[in-house]
């Protein structure tokens, strides 16, 4: 083909829709119940560590990260911080800051694509300055932005092997420590991870996969009048963004309040005794690795119960929770054709009648 | 007419080029498909034109180096995504899952149109599957001559009238309902593909100057849209069942028959229409590219090892220029060049004019190698006893597919009865795809032995053209009773097996025998002499000591 130099004389206006705006929004979600409720608990206790989605193309994996981000309720944080540090003496020494004020800002939802640079994701030396002032400065990577809010990774599968060592170092350990370029520098990096992922395209690493607090399956939906829903709602998106929004950011806000309310509930939501006993039973039951599996399920249940505005934990919520805290904790058995969430079943169903 | 598919397809694509997303376009280069591609003018985008190296500085901007050092200030350039535009992607069956996921998340933006030149010569090259899901349509071109007519734009003034009304189109609820059914019918899972037969329904109806959809256009929008996303006819139920009779016919839409509209377009007449657009041949490369491309696992999973003299460049990484590595002299000095001006005021003694340099800015080259291991198991189904033998092979895959996560193995697996050897799966590292092809493998018949371990070694080789290093397991439990042409005259069977043995030997591959019979066999431990293959007697093992003594044996 002839490369079109100028194409502008023959270029002409496209119709209305193509302007920037707001992300598809959560509550409009068609299904995937364990997807919708698996964020919601990480958005009502960000220690529950993570989520990973497994399923089919176009299941609404990714829309459903970027619609959790104008779904979760602002931070405070100091204005020109570049780790989003609550208050001005959290924030790291070398941030240069230029405005102490506190302000409050959208959640940081941030995208790690496959095929980054280490140096994109960790933070390298900020060329800029070294070059304009001859300064040694430090340029905050993907970390120090998505401290105090969620890492998204798409295809987590197959992301290339050093930056997933990375990872795994600064999600365990809630700092980002660097070295390099001459620059020795460390800051907070306590962030949400969540990955997505088509399992057909490539396994993830057990240590990886241990990493994630839930894991959740999803799948297209089976019946004709599901997936038409799914079309009407997302088209009318598409097409008539006016008309579509207003509802559902209300229904979004909604939402909102519950998990801020959910939040507040937390510090003061009892856990009987007897429920910690289910939990450690169920893990020893599945067999999971270490202790995690306990951790993350305890958490998820009271999240869980947090947001349904129960005054305590109960069995019903470690039953429905169990499934995605402990799905992708058990040993692999390649010979069971049953797959881990009817493992999972079957344990809660002996252990928790 | 291909045709008049391919204009219509670049018609609709004029019309509403980000609704749409883009265009697969399926060709050569030729002067076929430079035609299409010159009617790409028509796009309300500028054309921008992408490699698949591109870098993140190229698409989304970012420090203009060169420039910068120049200037001795930062100069940053702007982005090839920064502004809405008509991407244009040659060679995309070669696209890095990297850059595939970047393209699908600015298509899903909504400001992008991508046309991806898919020029792939082999069944198993195809687009990365996040890049062919969101690409509204499709043109084929292999093989299509000169149209009659050189021309394939549509005039403007009609392009112009239709994105004019393209907004006020309406899809009556049937229309969308026998859309998603026929998309369900095909065996299409992902519900993008009826948001784009959608769109392509509405932008046919606006060319049409119509103000809703009808049945002809939602016709030609499916076939625009779903024709190339269908399942193959025959290979449609992706389990196939357990009993080795032929798979039943297709028969789905016991469901889908009370969704099918009453007043509206019969399902079969839209299942039949996408059906005829195109080749079933076609369908099934397609089909066979996106399993391969799938049960390959994409690179990035592992399978790439970095080494630093042979094959593909990758970008350079720190290190100290020792042990034959090689320094990458560009990247040091861009390493070095930002600071200059620190070190002078540190180092106010260094000589003039020169180059400060630290060891911290020595980068090297690296440049990737593949170096997998492929395990091939060749399972004897042969018989009537085959059933619990080839429950235990299966279960030995995979317990040893399970462990390839730190060995970083890839297992395939062919089957050999009846007439011939089947590659069942071909090399992968994926459980799932691994469970979903073992299920219900079927059993019975003779043992054409010899045909088995031709096809080994024919996948023994590929693997090895792949950069993989092969190693072959044979499991049976006796001689061969069928010879390479199929008859059944166990002497020449048992020579044409002995002259593959010979051969497996002489192509290098190693290769393990696993004698399952209850009665060791001496001709098989002949016949793994001549492959010069470790032969181990194992009557009646289970998967897990099966898989135990291949990793003993491969270890060894």
């Amino acid at each position: 083909m002839t490369p079109a130099p100028d194409t502008s004389a023959r270029v002409h206006a496209l119709p209305e829709r193509n302007r920037t705006r707001q992300p598809y929004p959560f509550s409009a979600i068609v299904g995937q119940d364990d997807m919708k409720r698996a964020l919601v608990l990480t958005a009502v206790d960000p220690a529950i560590g993570g989520v990973l989605i497994f399923g089919d193309r176009g299941t609404g994996k990714s829309t459903a990260v970027r619609a959790l981000a104008a779904l979760l309720p602002e931070i405070e944080a100091v204005e020109s911080c570049p780790v989003n540090a609550a208050r001005p003496e959290q924030c790291p020494d070398w941030a240069r800051l230029t405005s102490t004020a506190i302000i409050r800002k959208p959640t940081p939802v941030v995208d790690l694509p496959l095929g980054v640079s280490e140096d994109r994701v960790v933070g390298a030396l900020d060329i800029e300055r070294a070059i304009s002032r001859g300064e040694k400065a430090f340029e905050p990577g993907l970390l120090a932005r998505a401290n105090r809010g969620y890492l998204y990774i798409d295809e987590v599968n197959l992301l290339e092997d050093h930056i997933v060592d990375l990872l795994l170092d600064v999600a365990q350990s809630g700092e980002n420590v660097v070295e390099r370029d001459g620059l020795s520098i460390r800051h907070a990096a306590r962030f949400v991870l969540v990955g997505s992922g088509n399992p057909e395209e490539g396994e993830l690493r057990p240590q990886l996969l241990d990493r994630f607090g839930l894991s959740v399956d999803v799948a297209s939906p089976r019946d004709v009048e599901t997936r038409v829903e799914v079309i009407i709602r997302r088209d009318a998106y598409e097409t008539s963004y006016d008309t579509f929004m207003p509802d559902w950011v209300a229904q979004d806000a909604q939402l909102r309040a519950r998990i801020l309310e959910a939040r507040a509930a937390l510090p003061t939501l009892k856990t009987p005794n007897t429920v910690l006993h289910d939990c450690a039973s169920l893990c020893i039951a599945i067999g999971s690795d270490g202790l995690r599996g306990e951790l993350t399920l305890l958490r998820a249940a009271r999240a869980l119960a947090a947001f349904e505005g129960a005054a305590a934990v109960s069995r019903a919520h470690l039953r429905s929770v169990a499934g995605m805290a402990l799905g992708h904790r058990m040993r692999r058995d390649p010979l069971d054709e049953a797959g881990a969430g009817a493992r999972i079943a079957r344990a809660v169903d002996e252990v928790l009648p | 007419m291909p045709w008049d598919r391919a204009r219509l397809a670049l018609a609709v694509l004029a019309v509403d080029p980000t609704g749409l997303r883009g265009l697969w376009l399926r060709a050569r280069a030729c002067p076929v498909r430079d035609l299409v591609t010159d009617a790409l003018t028509a796009l309300p985008l500028s054309l921008r034109r992408l490699h698949c190296g591109i870098g993140d500085e190229a698409l989304f901007g970012g420090l203009d180096l060169a420039n910068t050092l120049a200037a001795g200030r930062p100069v940053m350039r702007p982005g090839l995504l920064d502004r809405p535009a008509a991407l244009i992607l040659p060679m995309a069956e070669r696209c890095p899952p990297g850059l595939a996921a970047r393209l699908a998340l600015a298509l899903d933006g909504g400001r992008h149109s991508l046309v991806a030149l898919d020029e792939a010569a082999d069944a198993d090259e195809t687009l990365p599957a996040a890049m062919a899901d969101r690409l509204g349509l499709f043109i084929n071109l292999d093989g299509a001559r000169l149209p009659d007519d050189p021309d394939l734009t549509t005039p403007m003034a009609e392009v112009l009238a239709a994105r004019q009304v393209l907004s006020h189109v309406t899809l009556p609820r049937q229309g969308l309902t026998a859309l998603v059914a026929t998309a369900a019918e095909l065996g299409i899972t992902s519900p993008r593909a009826p948001l784009l037969a959608l769109a392509a329904a509405r932008a046919v109806a606006a060319l049409a100057g119509r103000s809703a959809v009808s049945a002809d256009d939602l016709t030609r929008a499916a076939e625009l849209v779903y024709a190339h996303r269908a399942a193959p006819a025959a290979a449609e139920a992706p389990q196939p069942p357990l009993p080795d009779e032929a798979p039943p016919p297709p028969d789905i839409g016991q469901d889908e028959a009370k969704a099918e509209p009453q007043d509206g377009i019969p399902l079969e007449i839209l299942v039949d229409a996408v059906r005829a657009s195109l080749p079933d041949s076609l369908l099934r490369q397609l089909a066979v590219g996106r399993a391969d491309r799938a049960a390959k696992g994409a690179s990035g999973t592992g399978s790439v090892k970095a080494g630093n003299r042979h094959g593909r460049p990758l970008p350079s990484r720190h290190g100290k220029p020792e042990n034959g590595a090689r320094l990458d002299i560009v990247a040091t000095l861009r390493a070095a060049a930002p600071w200059q001006t620190v070190r002078r005021t540190e180092r106010p003694d260094a000589p003039e004019g020169g180059l400060l340099l630290a060891t911290s800015d020595f980068r090297l080259r690296r440049s990737k190698e593949m170096s997998d291991r492929v395990l091939i198991f060749a399972v004897d189904a042969s018989g009537s006893s085959a059933v619990a033998r080839l429950a235990e092979a299966k279960g030995a895959v995979e317990l040893l597919l399970a462990e390839a996560y730190s060995r970083r193995d890839h297992v395939a697996l062919l089957s050999f009865r009846g007439a011939r050897a089947e590659l069942i799966l071909p090399p992968t590292r994926s459980l799932v795809q691994t469970k979903m092809r073992l299920r219900g493998l079927p059993g019975g018949g003779g043992t054409p032995l010899a045909s088995a371990l031709e096809l080994a070694l024919l996948t023994a080789r590929r693997a090895r053209a792949r950069g993989m290093t092969p190693t072959i397991a044979l499991l049976t439990d006796g001689r061969g009773n069928i010879a390479l042409d199929g008859s059944a005259n166990r002497e020449r069977a048992e020579g044409d097996a002995l002259t593959l043995a010979r051969a497996i030997r002489a192509a290098g591959t190693p290769a393990v025998v696993i004698d399952v019979s209850n009665r060791p066999q001496p001709k098989l431990a002949e016949l793994a002499l001549g492959m010069a293959a470790r032969y181990v007697a194992l009557p009646r093992a289970g998967a897990a000591r099966i898989a135990a003594t291949l990793g003993a044996a491969l270890e060894a």
